[in-house]
């Protein structure tokens, strides 16, 4: 531990890169489908991210990170909607949208932030979930613009001539947001392994020792959640890109609630943890879709829709059991790695 | 040292992971036998939807697609289409646009369907109009009365099914200035495309301050009290609702809990009194008499009518002998169309040649208005006739009604109905 910070910048850059590099690869010979699934877990990967650093490692629940990720999605949307109206076009336009949802969330990551750092356990649990609740319903209140429980289409350029005619829209997509995904990854892993990052964790341990090594306590709790926001409204945008379509019911209080379970059952506190938690977010409704399809259609009627909640509960409740420390700890065991 | 080769092993694991599902993925097409015509081979037809079997709108509208694959079976049981057998994949959306995307998604993308045959819902169906242009996937007959579907320019595979919400809207607004004049009319509608298509049909025969007041709702919160507290306060003598069954049934209840009971004039959409009577349960039940609606396929009730004869028999031999409403009807009608459509595409079936066959139109069946399919005209039925609950039994009154969604005046339609086949399926 005693290696200097650039020859970890160094070893997260090779990994970073050598990931780009399969999932280049892989990306080339998934079907379409296959990848708009991919891109999706890239886009959840960065809210599972955030809310690892946020809940994870500083100690802070957060049950409102779905309704963040709306936030993002949102700014997403409009922005391309409006640049693309005015006649802009090319490239930089996408990363200019998903800048934009950043600072957007950075924003509303500090608001909730600050009244988040006066509030412990079950109190902090509340303003989150208001939140959660609240974000999506004002999608009805100003429905000239955000067009209510219908939504908007997101204008998406098409991908580059350069890549050829046929090159499909969803691999595209999928390059986009795991580009993305790996620079947060990338970012992320810098800063977890920093002074920051041990700032957060000396927090999360206890905080009247923290204060005593000198840390300002709310300080550390409002920039962890502004940075775990940023990272929600990153994830949201991206989203909002995969799918060309925002509306509330994608945010709604369930997604936020699946966000905490998907980083506690991938394991709490670890990066990679968060990405096994994306993965089973795209994996297990897929799943279930898959068991009640054989089904009569009475039966599987009934099993739609409620099936997948009743996996998710299940396997929550099985990897706690059977493993407390998520998907991660698990494999650690296995793996016979020190944890 | 020991973390980075921890860490390595994660990213490992995690990308063997990734590998298998794109082997897995790849397991799905078979190069060789894969058909020139996605979703079409020689002895199948693989045509998809989106549904919400689940979710707010549930009640009814998940009677619809098992209605639709019960006349399939039949028609696959008499031999199919062209020796083809249909297979209908049905995916539950549970009316959350959001869901829609990934199910019609993996509808297209990875069950590589024909067409997607009449997905359901205003504010589900308008978020995936985009995707299938861009893939060219036909998309016949959407379960929803929205302008969007009969924009031959813009979306050039997509066609609608019933009359749009503007048609329906001013036939109803129709019956109230012929019946209720001088009474204060007012809307309430659904917070999206299918609430304001509707308001702009009414509007275009009541004059905008015809309505004396407007109320909207969202499927999301089923607390609908503060606006019909705001009918009632406003004095509404008449009430014309673009609501989904759940919704109808909620305005219904809440309205009679606060005492409040005006002439409810209600869409074919929210109409159906089987549905509704279902979700009131008998206490609720005597609220619907006098309930006023307008419609455009046989009544359930008719049983003499040879269409409800044939698909109550269809019923009773692939449904399960599911109680027989308006939904199962509308889901063998929808079904009974689709066959239509296939047959005058003809043998060598393609995307391009369905989207032909249907803007030649000139299909017949059991619906009381014509199709208005044309080269410039996507929209479905073009005209509705008036009904009303009397005794616990929803029936027709007076004429058939055809305009359409601008300025043409409603007019009377006097063209007779047409008898099925006796096999039930139709001919070239």
């Amino acid at each position: 531990m005693t290696m200097p910070i650039r020859s970890t910048l160094l070893r997260h850059l090779l990994y970073t890169l050598a990931g780009a590099g399969v999932l280049l690869a892989v990306t080339s010979t998934l079907e379409p489908f296959r990848s708009f699934q991919l891109a999706t877990v890239a886009a959840y990967f960065c809210a599972t991210a955030g809310l690892t650093v946020l809940t994870g490692l500083n100690g802070q629940l957060s049950l409102g990170h779905g309704a963040l990720m709306a936030v993002g999605a949102y700014t997403v949307a409009i922005a391309q909607n409006m640049l693309s109206d005015e006649g802009f076009s090319g490239g930089w336009l996408l990363p200019v949208s998903l800048l934009a949802a950043v600072l957007t969330t950075v924003i509303a990551g500090l608001v909730i932030g600050l009244a988040a750092a006066r509030l412990r356990g079950p109190y902090l649990a509340g303003v989150t979930l208001a939140v959660a609740v609240t974000i999506p319903a004002l999608t009805t209140a100003f429905d000239e613009v955000f067009n209510s429980d219908q939504g908007l289409s997101v204008y998406l350029d098409p991908p580059p001539a350069s890549l050829g005619l046929t090159f499909p829209l969803e691999r595209w997509q999928a390059w986009i947001a795991l580009g993305t995904a790996l620079i947060v990854a990338l970012l992320l892993a810098n800063l977890v392994h920093s002074r920051y990052g041990r700032t957060l964790r000396a927090v999360r341990d206890n905080e009247v020792a923290a204060r005593l090594a000198g840390i300002n306590v709310a300080r550390t709790q409002v920039s962890a959640f502004v940075v775990s926001a940023a990272c929600a409204g990153l994830g949201g945008g991206l989203l909002a890109v995969v799918t060309q379509s925002v509306s509330p019911g994608a945010y709604s209080l369930t997604l936020s609630l699946f966000l905490l379970m998907a980083v506690v059952v991938g394991g709490l506190g670890s990066l990679t943890g968060a990405v096994w938690g994306a993965l089973l977010l795209v994996v297990l409704p897929d799943l279930t879709h898959t068991l009640t399809e054989g089904l009569s259609p009475s039966a599987a009627q009934r099993l739609e829709g409620n099936l997948s909640l009743a996996v998710f509960g299940l396997t929550l409740i099985v990897v706690m059991i059977a493993a407390p420390g998520g998907i991660q700890g698990l494999f650690r065991k296995l793996t016979g790695a020190r944890s | 040292m020991y973390r980075s080769a921890r860490r390595g092993l994660a990213l490992a694991a995690s990308l063997t992971l990734l590998v298998a599902i794109a082997a897995c993925s790849s397991d799905g097409d078979t190069p060789g036998t894969s058909a020139p015509v996605p979703g079409v081979t020689d002895t199948e037809i693989v045509v998809g939807t989106h549904q919400p079997l689940t979710g707010p709108a549930s009640g009814g509208y998940s009677k619809i697609s098992p209605a639709t694959k019960a006349y399939f079976d039949y028609v696959n049981a008499a031999g199919g289409v062209n020796g083809r057998k249909i297979t209908y994949k049905v995916m539950d959306d549970g009316y959350n646009p959001a869901t829609t995307q990934t199910a019609v998604r993996q509808l297209v993308l990875q069950d590589k369907v024909f067409a997607i045959l009449n997905g359901l819902g205003t504010p589900t169906h308008t978020g995936v109009l985009d995707f299938l242009k861009t893939n060219r996937v036909p998309d016949l007959f959407v379960a929803s009365g929205s302008r969007s579907w009969d924009q031959p320019d813009k979306y050039p595979g997509t066609f609608g099914f019933q009359p749009d919400y503007t048609v329906e809207g001013k036939i109803l607004a129709n019956h109230v200035k012929a019946n209720f004049a001088g009474q204060k009319t007012c809307f309430f509608g659904q917070n999206d495309d299918f609430g304001r298509d509707s308001l702009a049909g009414v509007t275009k025969i009541l004059g905008a301050d015809g309505v004396a007041a407007k109320q909207e709702y969202v499927v999301t919160n089923t607390n609908i009290g503060p606006q019909i507290g705001a009918l009632k306060a406003a004095g509404c003598q008449v009430v014309i609702l673009a609501t989904v069954p759940g919704f109808t049934a909620l305005s219904l209840g809440t309205a009679a809990r606060l005492a409040f009971r005006p002439q409810w004039i209600v869409s074919s959409v929210g109409g159906d009194y089987t549905t509704l009577a279902k979700t009131l349960g008998d206490a609720g039940k005597p609220l619907l008499e006098g309930l006023t609606g307008a419609n455009y396929l046989p009544a359930a009730s008719d049983t003499g009518n040879p269409w409800i004869q044939l698909f109550q028999k269809i019923n009773k031999e692939h449904n399960g002998d599911a109680p027989f409403d308006g939904n199962i009807i509308y889901g063998m009608s929808v079904g009974y169309l689709f066959v239509q459509a296939l047959l005058a595409a003809g043998k060598d079936l393609t995307r391009e040649g369905i989207i032909a066959a249907v803007e030649k139109g000139g299909f017949k069946g059991p619906g009381l208005a014509p199709f208005l399919f044309a080269k410039g005209d996507h929209s479905g039925y073009g005209g509705m006739r008036m009904m009303k609950v009397t005794a616990g039994v929803q029936s027709y009154f007076g004429p058939t009604f055809k305009t359409d969604e601008a300025e043409a005046p409603v007019t009377e339609y006097a063209d007779p109905a047409v008898t099925p086949p006796t096999s039930g399926v139709p001919t070239a």
